[in-house]
């Protein structure tokens, strides 16, 4: 009960104080901060190892470092599918080493293998010098009875060698709508059994992660005086600020959703700060705009900043599968430099250009697949959305450069993704539809692409 | 003189035709798909007699040039013949003519070809026996070449070369042709150009009209010291020194016997008239040729065998083969017009198979039409935008259309299997046939007809369907398709 009541207290300074906090943070960013940085080469490439951002979580009061390591998009074995546990012991082991304390996992990750390599990984240090995220993964049907999801957790445990979660999610709510919640947390009880795990202190802080119908979004917050959700995760980055529902109308502006959860003083994990890449893998021309305003700073890290200004961010994800992502990021967060609003309003235009590419908005976070029938759908959408960034689509049969466009659109295609898992080989079962958390359309955009393809191929003289 | 020039058109012509029975790149055949119609077999039965009188004017003039020149054959012998330890001079002597042997084997292939056995008669026919060594021997190699080069191209972002596939027919293609080359190329190494004069019924035809050639090879009886160095380096067999005459029927007038006179005693020019050609070359031929000869086979030999590059599975639905169905009537490709067209037209020259970029086309392994192109869409579809097969055809077994009298032209049509449709076995919508139907031909209704909201099955207006295989070969069921294609004996315009 002390608990809730420090909580409110919480809420009072951190609901009044954090605009005025942020405000304030962004204007302390002075010139003779960051020269220093800017003039030695060492420190751009080498991260110190003592200058990482910390934000407090209001309940549990830990220190949770600005930068999360998502363990999503783990390395491979070259060749194979097997996760590469050397390199990825070597990541943790030098994020741990520059202050990186946050792991966000799920039991369905890396085609199931990414909660193990994390508990590898992560048994070699000291428990209490990091927290472990997961998630109760139930999207299929066969894990929504009660003993099955409580199974999903145990085995979570196990897989992680712990005797505890730090973090622990209702994974993915809002797919599928509010028969999903339903059927997946509400009436198999296993909301309740969470917060009884968390009593227990199994579980030490509480929350949900949050993708597409925001009836849901609203729904969770409304029962929050009756759970008090610990942290919430929600997608935030300069594009989904205000363009997440033009770009698809069945999402959410995270203006609006990082807003609810600053009324209630939860703090929020965010997830897709770079949207799997695509805000790194910008058009050339925005690119060129970034680096004249500044030269030395990676087109990502202007994505992490931005996603870390927020006071009300507890940490930020990165799914980071090489050391030169887990070495910027580190850079751009020991210590965060906030974006300042002349910044932030940069951003929104460049956001402002990117929606109008209109790319399929696909982070490649492979919860599509396997599909039945074989196609490679992220493969498919990557090569399709990395073209059109570039705007080398070849579109206008009239321009010169239509005939070389066009062979650099199929060749690059076939050696992106093998002919038998193209777009020409979906079948519109819709099967992969309720898994896509950014709520595409996965069958008509293969479709749309199918006959793109297949125009370009009929102009074969 | 004659030798060098002989052997720079002789380069040409070779390097040409075995380049487009090679390409993999698709874009060749717009240059040179006109090598492999003048040759003469493929021009009769093309009924291109404009070319066949040509290459008979030809032969009344010059002689057997064609058999040096233009026939790749021939000239892969020559290669042959230069190889090895054996390829020295003065290995050849002066033999008579079978002309026994050949008339016999000249009346089995005319019978065999009238009597449309076309298929068996070719494994003797000059030009396509070289088309198939070149498809299911050099192909493969060169495939495996131009991957090694698409993944170089890859690492550094180039679009200039793209991986190319590479199906395997099966070990009879392979070993038939082997059996051939082992063959001629055995005779070629020891024997010259045994082949040509025993066997080859196109060198017996123009054997027999190079006797009344208008330039000859011929003797200078005056400066002749009767040395023999002209009958042993004569790869024809054909010159008798000791009584001064030459065979025309066999003489490839190839140059060599004129090059290594060391009196100048051997001429070319109007027979039995000049005694005074003064203007032969006795200097060594340039070894410019040479060099031109060997692009082709060295750029052959050069390369490894490719190595599939092994593309990793993560996370994907493992897909199976598909497998052939068994179809009550093959298929031949547009333009074919029947079946019984492409079995007496085809020569089985390979040139379909190795140009389809579709890998629709195959050799056929039934015996009545041996090494013929067969068609199955297991690896692809006949594509509406590709008539490449009937560009390429010199024989009029696939006459030329257009991509446009391609679209109405029915070879086939599609027949639905209800045991292997995906909406029935694995209950989800599909309808792939349909959306990929370049005709529209293909309409999805109801499988519950009383009920309007039930999965989507296919029906095929028969009427429209022409038969590409798209439906075939998009369908989701594997390893048998749940639609597939009948051919039709003759083709038809709807």
């Amino acid at each position: 009960m002390s608990k809730h009541i420090e909580r409110r207290d919480f809420l009072k300074l951190f609901g009044t104080g954090a605009a005025a906090v942020t405000a304030a943070l962004a204007g302390c960013r002075g010139k003779e901060e960051t020269q220093p940085v800017k003039d030695d080469y060492n420190s751009l490439q080498e991260p110190p190892e003592d200058q990482m951002t910390y934000r407090t979580n209001p309940t549990t009061g830990d220190k949770v470092s600005l930068l999360g390591y998502g363990m999503m998009r783990l390395p491979n074995r070259e060749g194979s599918d097997e996760i590469d546990q050397e390199t990825v012991n070597t990541l943790v082991d030098y994020a741990l080493k520059h202050g990186v304390n946050y792991f966000d996992t799920s039991p369905a990750y890396c085609r199931g293998l990414s909660e193990r390599a994390t508990g590898i990984a992560l048994s070699r240090h000291p428990r209490e010098s990091y927290y472990i995220a997961t998630k109760l993964s139930n999207f299929n049907e066969a894990t929504w009875g009660r003993r099955e999801s409580i199974d999903m957790f145990e085995n979570s445990l196990k897989e992680l060698q712990t005797d505890y979660i730090d973090y622990y999610l209702l994974h993915g709510c809002g797919m599928g709508g509010m028969k999903n919640l339903k059927a997946r947390y509400l009436d198999n009880g296993m909301l309740n059994y969470c917060i009884g795990q968390r009593r227990d202190g199994r579980i030490r802080n509480l929350g949900f992660s949050y993708h597409g119908d925001v009836e849901v979004f609203d729904y969770l917050l409304s029962i929050h005086d009756l759970v008090h959700w610990d942290f919430v995760q929600i997608e935030l980055n300069y594009l989904d600020w205000d363009y997440a529902n033009e770009i698809n109308g069945r999402n959410t502006d995270a203006r609006y959703l990082y807003a609810e959860l600053q009324k209630r003083g939860i703090p929020a994990v965010i997830m897709e700060p770079l949207l799997g890449g695509r805000l790194a893998n910008i058009p050339q021309y925005l690119m060129e705009r970034m680096k004249e305003r500044d030269p030395e700073a990676t087109i990502a890290s202007w994505a992490f900043r931005y996603a870390g200004t927020p006071e009300g961010v507890l940490t930020v994800l990165s799914g980071m599968t090489y050391m030169e992502h887990l070495r910027d990021n580190l850079l751009t967060y020991s210590p965060l430099h906030p974006v300042t609003q002349d910044e932030e309003d940069f951003l929104y235009d460049i956001a402002y250009h990117i929606v109008n590419v209109k790319l399929i908005p696909c982070n490649d976070c492979k919860y599509c697949m396997p599909c039945p029938y074989g196609v490679d759908i992220p493969s498919i959408f990557v090569h399709y959305n990395k073209v059109k960034s570039h705007d080398r689509l070849p579109e206008n049969t009239q321009s010169e450069e239509y005939a070389r466009l066009r062979r650099e659109f199929l060749v690059g295609q076939d050696r992106s993704v093998p002919r038998l898992r193209q777009a020409a080989h979906c079948i519109g079962c819709n099967q992969c539809v309720s898994h896509c958390p950014q709520n595409i359309r996965i069958p008509d955009e293969l479709h749309k692409i199918d006959e793109f393809v297949e125009n370009l191929r009929r102009e074969e003289a | 003189m004659l030798k060098r020039i002989r052997q720079l058109f002789a380069a040409l012509f070779f390097t040409g035709i075995t380049l487009l029975l090679l390409d993999v790149s698709g874009r060749l055949h717009h240059y040179l798909s006109w090598m492999p119609k003048v040759q003469l077999l493929p021009a009769l039965l093309a009924a291109n007699f404009a070319i066949v009188a040509a290459i008979i004017v030809l032969t009344l003039l010059l002689g057997r040039i064609y058999c040096s020149v233009i026939c790749p054959l021939g000239v892969m012998q020559d290669l042959f013949a230069r190889l090895g330890r054996h390829a020295r001079h003065n290995r050849y002597r002066y033999s008579k003519a079978m002309w026994g042997l050949r008339v016999c084997v000249l009346i089995v292939f005319t019978v065999l070809t009238v009597a449309g056995i076309t298929g068996i008669a070719a494994l003797i026919a000059p030009y396509s026996t070289y088309g198939r060594i070149a498809t299911h021997l050099f192909q493969p190699i060169w495939t495996g070449a131009n991957n090694i080069l698409a993944l170089g191209a890859e690492t550094v972002d180039s679009y200039a070369v793209s991986e190319a596939d590479w199906v395997f027919y099966g070990w009879v293609p392979i070993a038939v042709t082997s059996l051939t080359l082992i063959i001629i190329g055995v005779l070629a190494w020891r024997g010259g150009r045994t082949w040509c004069n025993a066997i080859c019924p196109v060198g017996t035809v123009l054997g027999a009209t190079a006797r009344f050639s208008l330039l000859k090879v011929h003797f200078n009886e005056k400066k002749c010291i009767t040395c023999g160095k002209c009958s042993r380096n004569c790869k024809s067999s054909c010159i008798d020194f000791k009584n001064h005459s030459i065979d025309a029927s066999r003489c490839v007038t190839c140059g060599n016997c004129i090059s290594i006179c060391p009196k100048d005693a051997l001429s070319y020019g109007i027979a039995k008239k000049s005694a005074d050609s003064s203007e032969n070359s006795n200097g060594k031929p340039a070894d410019q040729s040479k060099r031109q000869f060997l692009v082709g086979t060295a750029l052959l030999a050069g390369a490894a065998m490719a190595q599939e590059e092994k593309k990793v599975d993560g996370g994907l639905a493992f897909i199976e083969d598909k497998v052939a169905p068994k179809r009550q009537t093959p298929l031949t490709p547009p333009g074919s017009l029947s079946a019984r067209n492409m079995a007496t037209h085809c020569t089985s020259c390979q040139l379909c198979v190795s140009e389809c970029p579709n890998k629709v086309l195959r050799p056929s392994t039934s015996l009545d039409k041996f090494m013929q192109p067969a068609m199955g869409y297991e690896n692809g579809y006949c594509r509406p935008e590709c008539t490449r097969c009937s560009q390429v055809c010199p024989t009029g077994a696939i006459r030329p259309i257009t991509p446009q009298e391609k679209s109405s032209l029915q070879i086939g049509h599609a027949v639905w299997v209800k045991k292997n449709c995906i909406p029935l076995t694995d209950g989800v919508a599909c309808g792939n046939c349909a959306r990929h139907c370049p005709t529209g031909a293909i309409t999805m209704i109801p499988s519950d007809p009383s009920d309007e909201q039930s999965l989507r099955i296919p029906m095929v207006n028969t009427a429209v369907c022409i038969g590409c295989g798209a439906c075939e070969n998009l369908c989701p069921a594997r390893p048998l398709s749940a639609i597939y294609v009948e051919g039709h004996e003759v083709h038809r315009e709807i």
